[in-house]
């Protein structure tokens, strides 16, 4: 083997290397859509936020618009305040309404975000006035076994 | 009776101490190397014809097995992961469960593992074999350091090689359940790429996938060429050293393999 043969199987070697790098950024991580596009940030307090996870994605009728950036729990009201980093390409009506929902029985937890009529938009760190719970299937299966057992005794 | 008894208790103790303070003994000397190959690493990259070459032998030689394995690997995952995934219904998640045990841990440590017996005992049994020769010793004669010379080149042609394989292992392995996925089983290929995209992050998983790797590199770089500088002048000795580099080696990458993964992702999905 003679040095420049040497040379430029390491040439191709280090280039499919980086490469796969590459692919695995791009492809693969998705490394270049949302998470570094620039955007604006949006506020929402729940009462509950279920399996809400940082990094669920925002969505709007089902499209992805944005990312949770934290969650955190506000100590005065009790509530988790939930803060979104949106798309800066997507604006939001001021009365729009965020809700947390599960995509399918066992699917991710994600916030949705239902856009309302009015002209004015939603501005970074404006928080979002309306929103609706995580549905706990707990407390719902215990609302159901309640309901059925004052049926019977009315009975 | 009791007198042989004690004879042997002690001479057992003896053993015992010799091969621990022998244990730790050695495992100074490593570090002492270790500092010296680090130090007189800019030979290795002043002459780098001699680095690229061991490039060469380390990476471009492994190419075949770990793409192979990679692509056989992903394959044997994506056959697995979806007969589970599918009695759940979630047959469609295949992409993400193994591009993401790929990327975190597949990729990084089978590679790492098909490196160490590839690439780290011939580097160990070239290093043995140079000092049985007495190479080595004709090198110092000449005012030539060897480990500049000999030692630098191919550990740092090593440390380059691994994170490079890794990737491409990882890539091959993905590339491996596409073709198994998706074209033998059927899922559809939006919902497979998708799921990926989705749920797989270039940080922190690729990246801790790659911080690995590097990690793996440095620790199986090391023990080849200290294996080898440090093996017996005898055909036995570079036999015997060969060996404990794939050990070492392998043992080394596991244990590293759970204490990063014990930093790196506690925090996931809290």
């Amino acid at each position: 083997m003679n040095r420049s043969a040497i040379d430029l199987w390491v040439g191709i070697f280090v280039t499919i290397g980086l490469g796969a790098i590459l692919f695995l950024g791009l492809k693969v991580g998705n490394l270049l859509t949302l998470d570094r596009a620039p955007g604006y940030r949006l506020e929402a307090s729940f009462d509950n936020i279920g399996g809400l996870k940082v990094r669920a994605p925002v969505k709007a009728a089902g499209v992805v618009v944005g990312r949770v950036e934290s969650i955190r729990l506000d100590t005065k009201t009790y509530e988790a305040v939930v803060t979104m980093r949106i798309n800066q390409d997507v604006a939001f009506s001021k009365d729009t309404i965020a809700s947390i929902n599960t995509s399918g029985l066992l699917g991710e937890v994600y916030v949705g975000l239902d856009a309302g009529g009015d002209t004015a938009v939603l501005m970074n760190g404006d928080r979002l006035a309306k929103t609706q719970s995580a549905v706990v299937i707990e407390k719902l299966i215990g609302q159901f076994l309640f309901d059925k057992a004052s049926e019977g005794a009315k009975k | 009776m009791s007198a042989e008894l004690a004879t042997g208790v002690f001479s057992w103790l003896r053993r015992l101490g010799a091969t621990v303070t022998g244990t730790v003994g050695k495992l100074g000397y490593a570090s002492r190397f270790l500092i010296m190959v680090l130090v007189l690493s800019p030979h290795a990259f002043r002459r780098l014809h001699l680095t690229l070459r061991e490039i060469y032998f380390a990476g471009v030689l492994s190419l075949v097995i770990i793409l192979m394995s990679g692509l056989f690997v992903g394959m044997v995952l994506s056959l697995q992961g979806y007969e589970v995934l599918s009695r759940y219904g979630a047959g469609e998640q295949l992409g993400i469960m193994v591009a993401l045990s790929l990327v975190r841990e597949l990729g990084p440590v089978v590679a790492g593992l098909l490196f160490a017996s590839r690439a780290g005992s011939a580097i160990t049994a070239e290093i043995g074999l140079m000092k049985t020769t007495e190479q080595l010793a004709a090198m110092e004669m000449m005012a030539v350091d060897p480990v500049a010379r000999v030692v630098a080149p191919r550990f740092w042609g090593g440390v380059i090689s691994m994170p490079l394989l890794a990737a491409l292992f990882s890539a091959m392995g993905i590339f491996g359940a596409y073709i198994v996925g998706v074209r033998l089983i059927g899922i559809d290929a939006g919902a497979f790429w998708g799921q990926m995209q989705a749920g797989v992050d270039f940080w922190p998983d690729v990246t801790n996938g790659i911080i690995k790797s590097v990690v793996f590199g440095l620790a199986v770089s090391i023990i080849s060429v200290f294996e080898g500088y440090d093996a017996k002048p005898t055909a036995e000795g570079v036999s015997s050293a060969t060996t404990r580099t794939v050990v070492i080696s392998s043992l080394a990458i596991l244990a590293l393999d759970f204490v990063m993964t014990a930093f790196m992702f506690r925090g996931i999905g809290a």
